[in-house]
């Protein structure tokens, strides 16, 4: 469980809210109304103040390297720092295991892929290949931002479905999305941002 | 073998090329009067002021002289590398970084080629020490500059890339390790460079000067070779410690990337 206390980031209004192990959270907003912003202070990306506990062990208690193990961040427009996928999954653990090949089928995405340069690769493919990146060493919450943005409707489908299985598994996952029809399909939990934030923002559980 | 000493006539002489300088900017419309005007009395009024210290400071051979204006060199190198960079970190604390890693790599390698290797007597001999940290010291400066410049502007463009390896749990030395390597290889080339092609196109300064000064040839170049030595060395220190301290300054202890830190590009 993912609990948010009261985090101030930058100008945004304060935010109380959880996440339960096995939930979705959709955050809703226009465009500049702070998903992202919100996604990476849980990453512990930016500054923020305020207690974010996971599991009941808060953020500062651990080394910031450990808590994003934990709690990971997949960014809307992934960037690479090898020339191609192959090194960037080289050094998790898993590496060897069938769980790359089991998460690239499910992603719909060749094996091969891996070996190509990164500079020649679609947009989409490098989204899916930052999301099945994300989950080679099996963090407890996922802050997916836009994860279907540079998708076709194909593998728009097959990364929610992912993101079913995950929240199945037992993952919380938090999705930062404008697309009103993925929220309705994936999430349990809506936090509605306003667009000049102001009040203090806390989630309202639909349906 | 002794050197003709120069007299102001002779300088008057040579400063009718100035006029030539001069012709063209006027001839070509380059506008260049004003500058060129500036700049030949700088140079001119900061030789002749160093001139007249260093004559002070040599007739004095007082190890407190002679550290003094060591220190006010090192100042001034830490001056330097802040005010060459595009886009330096705020605050002081970057400031006293540099000037201090500029203080203890001045100090030991000037102390290592002049107390221990030349070993002149006094060691302290001020006409040894502070030709010998200004080398030094200009040399390292131009190292830690480019240093810093390359990682400040490479860590901007590399934002989602060094982030992406925070966000899988990476120490920031870890996701920045692809900056300090291009960084510290840029650091390094001008030192090997240098060392590759001296003496081929042109003789170093000191070598030429100690041969107009009636130095034996080949002392001459013992003594280059020994100079060369010692900059290498120092450039590598001052590259490895700007390098690691860039990190340091871009990065914060919970493993985030501050380029908030620097400043905007000028």
């Amino acid at each position: 469980m993912l609990r948010v206390e009261h985090l101030r980031i930058g100008d945004l209004s304060p935010l109380t809210f959880k996440v339960a192990d096995g939930e979705c959270l959709a955050i809703e907003g226009p465009s500049g109304s702070g998903k992202t912003r919100i996604l990476r202070a849980i990453a512990d990306l930016d500054p923020s103040q305020g207690p974010i506990f996971l599991d009941g062990a808060e953020r500062n208690e651990m080394p910031a390297s450990e808590w994003r193990h934990r709690v990971r961040y997949c960014a809307a427009e992934p960037s690479w720092w090898t020339e191609t996928a192959q090194g960037a999954f080289a050094d998790t653990e898993n590496a060897e295991s069938g769980r790359l090949q089991r998460l690239l089928a499910a992603l719909g995405l060749a094996g091969s892929l891996l070996n190509r340069q990164l500079s020649i690769v679609s947009t989409g493919e490098r989204q899916r290949l930052a999301l099945a990146r994300a989950l080679m060493d099996d963090p407890k919450v996922l802050l997916l931002d836009e994860p279907t943005a540079a998708l076709d409707p194909q593998a728009t489908a097959l990364v929610e479905e992912l993101i079913k299985y995950q929240v199945l598994s037992g993952r919380g996952v938090i999705l930062a999305s404008h697309n009103r029809a993925q929220i309705e399909r994936l999430a349990h939990v809506r936090l509605l941002l306003p667009k000049r934030p102001r009040a203090g923002t806390t989630a309202e559980h639909a349906a | 073998m002794s050197y003709v000493p120069l007299t102001m006539t002779d300088l008057m002489l040579a400063a009718t090329l100035l006029i030539i300088n001069a012709a063209i900017s006027w001839f070509f419309r380059l506008q260049l009067e004003k500058s060129i005007a500036i700049a030949v009395v700088r140079m001119v009024v900061q030789l002749a002021l160093i001139g007249v210290v260093l004559k002070f400071i040599f007739a004095q051979t007082s190890p407190s002289w002679t550290a003094m204006l060591g220190l006010v060199m090192i100042v001034a190198a830490g001056i330097e590398v802040m005010t060459r960079q595009t886009r330096p970190a705020r605050g002081w604390q970057a400031f006293g970084l540099q000037t201090a890693t500029l203080f203890f790599i001045g100090i030991a390698v000037t102390g290592l080629g002049v107390g221990i290797i030349i070993g002149p007597d006094p060691w302290y001999a001020p006409r040894y020490v502070l030709p010998i940290l200004g080398m030094v010291l200009g040399n390292t400066l131009t190292g830690m500059c480019l240093v810093l410049d390359t990682m400040t502007e490479t860590a901007s463009r590399e934002r989602g890339a060094i982030e992406a390896r925070l966000a899988l749990g990476a120490h920031r030395f870890e996701a920045m390790s692809n900056v300090l390597h291009v960084a510290m290889r840029t650091g390094m080339i001008p030192i090997l460079n240098a060392m590759a092609t001296t003496g081929i196109v042109a003789l170093p300064g000191m070598m030429t000067g100690q041969i107009l000064a009636g130095v034996d040839p080949v002392e001459a170049a013992k003594y280059q070779v020994l100079i060369m030595f010692l900059i290498a060395g120092a450039t590598a220190l001052g590259v490895v410690c700007a390098g690691v301290g860039a990190i340091v300054l871009l990065t914060d202890d919970r493993h985030r990337l501050r380029l908030d830190r620097i400043r905007k590009k000028r």
